[in-house]
Order: structure tokens, then C-alpha cells, then sequence
């Protein structure tokens, strides 16, 4: 009789731990890297073309590599020349804005980077980070364009580069963000002129390239103009921009208003709300919240698309690298210069990304 | 119902919302109408003043501008309506290429993001963030700086696999020396599908009547493979090659594919890829893993699970965001403007550029890349209306 309690003890069995190969980087190896033969081939295949690709590629990029030298040394180094961006980086990240005023576009960018770090909280969303949105785009108008505190003014065609970049990007964003809104309240609108003239407009815009857009911008926006008035060349870009992106965000939050439930209206309506009452109060607010991570990712697309004005020749960060390639002294070091860039536009596209994802677990 | 009248007379209009509704829509009308007057009545004063001539007259001159490449016999001398037709072929010549090639990549980074192995998921799952963060047009200058900055001269070309050769001047390579056999094999080709085709539909009946399954994926491999390679026998099994050779500054024989083609497709299939993989993984991921124990426990054999469980669910997932990605493909091989390769719209560009026919320009621009869209979105509802969950 006694022999049971023995067993039944926990005290008396000692646990037996796993085999040494099941666990430990050993364990993991296995069963992440080598279950079954032919997981263990494809290993070794990939670990193989990763030992032929990864090394040189390290050797090209930091060990041969010069960094801030002539561009003759560059021609007989084996290595990556990066001196082609510290040699030109001011250039290639402001463009022709005046070289003794590119605080400017900087702290632009600083404040923008800073507004947009600050947003990134979901309990700092608030009306007061509605205004310190407003003014910051407004200061960086400023700072861009000058004319006012004492600051010399700039003229437009003088901006180009990253800040360029940036203002077209976010811009577009914060202007076409209401009118996507309102072709969205179009779309779901019981009134069928109202109705059809919003479907018409975002499918059109959906259906043809950015491309076409821009050239509609670059050669048919001056003729819709009366004689005498012009409108300079970004200010259009960037209007076809916002035509562009709006219809996207159309499509974003009509998604977002066929999540609301239709209890939700009927609530609203029973309450003796109007229209416009219905949407600001009760279904816009809860809308706009379940679309913030696909407008994220359409900041994304846009931050990208601004890119394509290089098309229509306007010196955004992608037209200044491809200024300075295009001088003989650095004409042929296109790789290490768009490496540069893709480095640029992945750490951006990156961390929006990433901040998406994250926010579409926690909402 | 004299009450119900008299309820309605007494409504004044402003707070009857149908009468209300139509105000609206009138002012809103109105609005767009005068904004659209006032913006053709601008064009036209500022045509006048220009002394532009209007309309599409200029499609029949002379475009006296040469093409690159071209899938249909042009030469200057041609109309400029016969230029943007090759314009139009090329695109979509780059977009049917194009469009295969990230089908087949896209799910194959697909399936390997979902690998049980951990460096192949890791090294797709950097392949999908790296592609899916650049912008394409800095990948398309990239891909063609490749060709023009690192790539060496044709007498120096690199030579990847024996009989295909790639330098600053393109990419070269052997093709098949022209036989008649090899129109039989492509008649024969599409007789096995059709027979297959039926093959298929006759075994489901049978399926249906009798429950007797027929192994229909290997006999139609069978089929496919067997009737043109019995073809290719018959006709005298042609083994000419037409390779590439170096003759004087350049390659000639084989088939060699432009620099500006070469890079225009690599940027577009590896940007794009990147989104398909995403779609297929998540497509693969959203049928849920009950479904394929069920279907094991079922005692179906893993093929089996795959191709009447798991792809018949997914593919209802996967193909809508798919099509939007090959339109999405089609509208980004408008960027071949950048590098030079002579699509539609570089085509459009230079005739906007050589007559000053703007407005007519950006608008066959328009209308082309609409009935594409037009046309994948009718592609599109009749799929889904085809693969509709049939609920009971």
C-alpha cells in the first residue's frame, strides 16, 4: 500500500528534460531549419546562394568602399563610391534651394518628422493635435516660401529635393483627406445625381495612371485658366495629386462607412438627428477610426507616387540624384546613388508600415 | 386621406427631404455645370488665342517620328494614329509578359512566406517589405542604369547561361530556328486543351452519376505534354538553333530583347511580386486550419485537400485584390516614359510634344487606360459572380 503514495508524490519524480536536441539552438535549428529532407535542402540551397551573394556585397558596400574622396580615387577603388552622396548630399537632399537658406527646408523637415512622431501616440489624438497640425503646416509653408518674419522669400521653382518630396506627399494627404471624404458621403448618398457624379469621378481617376494626371497638370491645367493668371508648376502637380489620392481615400472610408452598423443610423435618425448631425457626430468619427490603417497606407503610396513628377520635371529627391549622375565628374555611380535613395524611401515606407500594422492590432 | 393631404400641403418645401433631395441635386448640378462652362470656356478663349486647331484631325499626318521597338511594321513615314496603335501593342505586350511573370513569382514568394522553414519564410518576407517599399519608378531607373552603367560592352557580354548573353545592348538569347513543325505543335498544343477541357467536364458527370473518380490531372498532363511532343516527332523533331552572335558592335541572330524592355519588365514584375505575395499568403492564411483537418480527416490525400478544400476558398479571396494588381501593373507600365521604352503613353507624349494637340493627347491617354480598367472589372464581376458562395 505504500508503494502508490510514493509514485503519486510529485516530490519523488524528477522531471526529465527533453532531449538535448529538442531544445536550445540545437532544437531550434531542427525544427525550424532541417524537418524533413526536403526543408533541409532548401536550407542549405538558400544558405548556399546567401554565401556567394552576402559577402561581396559587404566587401562592395563597407570594406572596399570610399566615402569622401574625389571622384577620380573612386574610379580605381574596387569598393562602393559613396562620395558621390557626401560629395553632393546637400544638393541631392534640398536642390537648388538657396545654399546659405537650407535651415530652412530642414527645420521644415524637423518639424514635420517631430508633428508626425508626436501622432504616433493614440492618446495624443486629440483637437489640440488637430491645431498643432494645422499651424506646423502652416509654419512649414512659411519657412519654405518666406516673404514674412523677415524671412527672404523663395521662390517655388527653387524647391526640390527630400523637402519637396515631403510637402507634396503630406499635402496631398491633408487636402484630399476632406474631399475624399465628401466623394465617400457622395457614393453612399440616396440622391442619384449626387450619387452618380461621385462614382463617375473616383472611378474615372482610379482607372487611369498618376502619369496622365501630372501631364494634365503639366499641359492642359494652364489652358482651363483665364488669361494672365498662371499657376506654378508644383502648386499643379500637386493639385492633381490631391485629385488623385481623394479618390483613393474615397474608397478607403467607404469601406469604413460600410462597417458602421445600420443600427447606428437608425439610432442617430430616431434621436432626431439631421444629415450633417448624423454624419459629424455619430458615424464619421467611428468611420475615420477604423480607416486610419489603410489611410496609412495610403500615405505610403502617395509618399511613392510623388516620385512620378520627376516625369513632368520637377526636381523632387529622385531628379536631384539623377542631376548630379548626369555630371561628368560622377556619371557613373548610379548604383551607389540609388542605393542611397532606395535607403531613403525604405527606412520612411518602413516605419509608416510597421506603425500601420501595429495600429491595426491595437484598434 | 383628405388628412394625409392636408398633413403634406402644410410641410413647407425645406423640410420635406424628397423635395429637399431634389434641391440639392439641382444646386449641386448647377454647381459642376457652371465650373465645367467656366473651364471650357477658358480652354477655348486660350486655344483661339494660341491658334490651336481642335479635334483629332492630326491622327492622320505624318508622324514623322521613329519608334524603338514595335510588334507591327511602322516606320516614320506612318500616320501618328499607326504610332500610338504600336504604342498600344507594346503596352500591352509589356503588361501580358509582364503579368505572367508576377503571377508565377508572386505565388512562389507566396508559398514561401508560408515555409515551415525559417530562413526561406525570412528571406520572402525581406524580399516582400524591401520591393513593396521602393518606389517603382526609382526601381525602373534603377533597373536600366544597371544596363547602361554596369553591364559591359557586347564584345565583353556576361554570359549567365551558355547561349544567353547580356550586356549594355540588351539581353540576347538562342531561339529556335523556324520550322513549319512548330505551328503544329501550337495547333496541337491547343487541341490537347480542349480535349482536356472536355475531359474535365465529362469526368464530372461521370463523377456525379456514378461517383467513380477519373484521374483527370494525370491523363490531361498527359494530353498536353504528349500530343505536341508526338507532333514535333512526326514533323522531323527540328533541333536548329538560331543563336546569338557577335557581328561588329552588337549581337545578331536569336532574339534579342531591348535594354529599356528588359529593365521596364524586371521593375514592374519584382514591385508588383511583392504585392501578389502578400495576397496569395494572406489568401492561403484565411482558410482556416479546421478545413484541412477536416479535410484529412475526411481521408483525402494532401493534393486532394489542396485542390477541392484549400484553393477553391482561397482562390475566392486571392483573385479580386489580384486583378487590381495586374490593373495596378498595366497602369505602372505607363512609367516606361521614364526610361524610354515606347508604350502608349511615352508614344502620346511625343505626339503632344511634336503637334501641341494637348487635350487630345491626355485624353486618348485616359480612354485607353479606362477600357483597360472597363475591361478588368468586367472580367472581374463575372468571376465573382462565377465563384459566388452558393448558400443554401
Amino acid at each position: 500500500m505504500t508503494q502508490p503514495s510514493n509514485l503519486s508524490s510529485p516530490a519523488q519524480i524528477d522531471d526529465i528534460r527533453p532531449p538535448l536536441t529538442s531544445i536550445g539552438v540545437i532544437g531550434w535549428i531542427k525544427s525550424n531549419l532541417f524537418n524533413g529532407l526536403f526543408n533541409s535542402v532548401l536550407t542549405l540551397v538558400t544558405f548556399f546562394f546567401l554565401c556567394k551573394i552576402v559577402p561581396p556585397l559587404i566587401r562592395w558596400i563597407f570594406i572596399d568602399s570610399l566615402w569622401s574622396s574625389t571622384s577620380t580615387e573612386c574610379r580605381s577603388a574596387s569598393g562602393a563610391c559613396w562620395s558621390i552622396i557626401s560629395a553632393n548630399y546637400r544638393f541631392i537632399l534640398f536642390g537648388f534651394f538657396p545654399y546659405e537658406l537650407q535651415w530652412r527646408p530642414l527645420s521644415a523637415m524637423i518639424l514635420l518628422i517631430g508633428l508626425l512622431l508626436i501622432s504616433r501616440h493614440r492618446r495624443m489624438w486629440s483637437k489640440t493635435l488637430f491645431y498643432a497640425w494645422t499651424a506646423g503646416l502652416f509654419f512649414m509653408a512659411v519657412l519654405m516660401k518666406g516673404g514674412i518674419f523677415g524671412l527672404a522669400p523663395v521662390e517655388s521653382t527653387q524647391w526640390g529635393g527630400l523637402p519637396l518630396t515631403f510637402l507634396l506627399a503630406v499635402f496631398g494627404l491633408a487636402a484630399a483627406y476632406p474631399l475624399g471624404v465628401l466623394l465617400a458621403l457622395g457614393r453612399r448618398s440616396r440622391m442619384p445625381a449626387i450619387k452618380l457624379l461621385s462614382i463617375i469621378y473616383i472611378e474615372m481617376i482610379r482607372g487611369v495612371p498618376l502619369v496622365s494626371l501630372l501631364f494634365m497638370s503639366a499641359v492642359i491645367f494652364p489652358l482651363f485658366l483665364p488669361e494672365g493668371l498662371t499657376i506654378n508648376k508644383i502648386l499643379r502637380a500637386q493639385a492633381a495629386i490631391i485629385m488623385f489620392t481623394a479618390a483613393y481615400i474615397a474608397e478607403v472610408v467607404r469601406g469604413g462607412l460600410q462597417g458602421i452598423a445600420k443600427g447606428q443610423y437608425e439610432a442617430a435618425e430616431s434621436l432626431g438627428l439631421n444629415y450633417v448631425q448624423t454624419m459629424r457626430l455619430i458615424i464619421l468619427p467611428q468611420a475615420l477610426k477604423i480607416v486610419i490603417p489603410p489611410s496609412v497606407s495610403i500615405l505610403i503610396s502617395a509618399f511613392k507616387d510623388t516620385s512620378l513628377v520627376v516625369i513632368i520635371g520637377l526636381y523632387d529627391i529622385l531628379k536631384t540624384t539623377q542631376t548630379t549622375l548626369a555630371n561628368p565628374s560622377w556619371m557613373g555611380f548610379s548604383r551607389e546613388a540609388f542605393f542611397f535613395l532606395s535607403c531613403i524611401y525604405f527606412v520612411c515606407c518602413y516605419t509608416m508600415s510597421n506603425y500601420s500594422r501595429k495600429l491595426e492590432k491595437e484598434l | 386621406m383628405s388628412s394625409t393631404k392636408q398633413t403634406e400641403n402644410s410641410i413647407p418645401f425645406w423640410q420635406d427631404p424628397s423635395r429637399r433631395a431634389i434641391v440639392y441635386q439641382l444646386a449641386t448640378l448647377a454647381v459642376v455645370g457652371f465650373i465645367a462652362y467656366y473651364l471650357f470656356s477658358n480652354t477655348v478663349t486660350n486655344l483661339q488665342r494660341q491658334s490651336i486647331a481642335t479635334g483629332f484631325h492630326f491622327l492622320e499626318k505624318e508622324a514623322s517620328f521613329e519608334v524603338g521597338e514595335s510588334l507591327i511594321r511602322y516606320s516614320a513615314a506612318d500616320s501618328y494614329a499607326r504610332a500610338l496603335l504600336v504604342g498600344i501593342l507594346n503596352t500591352i505586350k509589356v503588361a501580358f509578359v509582364g503579368i505572367v511573370l508576377t503571377v508565377v513569382l508572386g505565388t512562389f514568394v507566396g508559398i514561401a512566406r508560408l515555409s515551415s522553414n525559417w530562413l526561406v519564410s525570412r528571406m520572402a518576407a525581406a524580399y516582400i517589405e524591401f520591393f513593396q517599399d521602393i518606389p517603382i519608378l526609382l526601381q525602373l531607373i534603377f533597373w536600366y542604369a544597371v544596363f547602361y552603367d554596369s553591364l559591359p560592352a557586347p564584345r565583353n557580354a556576361l554570359e549567365p547561361f551558355p547561349g544567353m548573353f547580356l550586356c549594355n545592348r540588351g539581353l540576347a538569347f538562342g531561339v529556335p530556328e523556324p520550322h513549319p513543325a512548330y505551328g503544329y505543335v501550337a495547333v496541337a498544343f491547343l487541341a490537347g486543351c480542349l480535349c482536356v477541357y472536355f475531359l474535365r467536364k465529362w469526368a464530372r458527370i461521370r463523377q456525379d452519376r456514378t461517383g467513380l473518380a477519373f484521374p483527370v490531372f494525370s491523363t490531361g498532363s498527359a494530353v498536353l505534354l504528349g500530343f505536341p511532343l508526338i507532333t514535333w516527332f512526326v514533323f522531323g523533331a527540328p533541333t536548329a538553333m538560331n543563336m546569338p552572335r557577335l557581328s561588329g558592335f552588337n549581337f545578331t541572330g536569336g532574339l534579342t530583347v531591348s535594354p529599356e524592355f528588359t529593365a521596364l519588365l524586371l521593375g514592374l514584375v519584382l514591385y508588383t511580386a511583392a504585392f501578389v505575395a502578400e495576397i496569395v499568403r494572406s489568401g492561403i492564411q484565411a482558410v482556416s486550419k479546421g478545413q484541412t483537418e477536416a479535410a484529412m480527416s475526411l481521408g483525402l490525400k494532401p493534393w486532394q485537400t489542396l485542390n477541392l478544400v484549400i484553393l477553391p476558398q482561397s482562390l475566392r479571396i486571392i483573385v479580386p485584390p489580384l486583378t487590381s494588381q495586374m490593373l495596378n501593373l498595366t497602369k505602372n507600365s505607363s512609367l516606361a516614359v521614364a526610361i524610354g521604352f515606347p508604350d502608349f503613353v511615352s508614344v502620346a507624349n511625343t505626339t503632344i510634344n511634336q503637334t501641341g494637340q494637348a487635350i487630345e493627347g491626355v485624353a486618348l491617354i485616359m480612354v485607353v487606360y479606362l477600357i483597360f480598367s472597363l475591361v478588368t472589372s468586367a472580367f472581374m464581376n463575372w468571376y465573382n459572380k462565377k465563384i459566388a458562395l452558393i448558400e443554401r
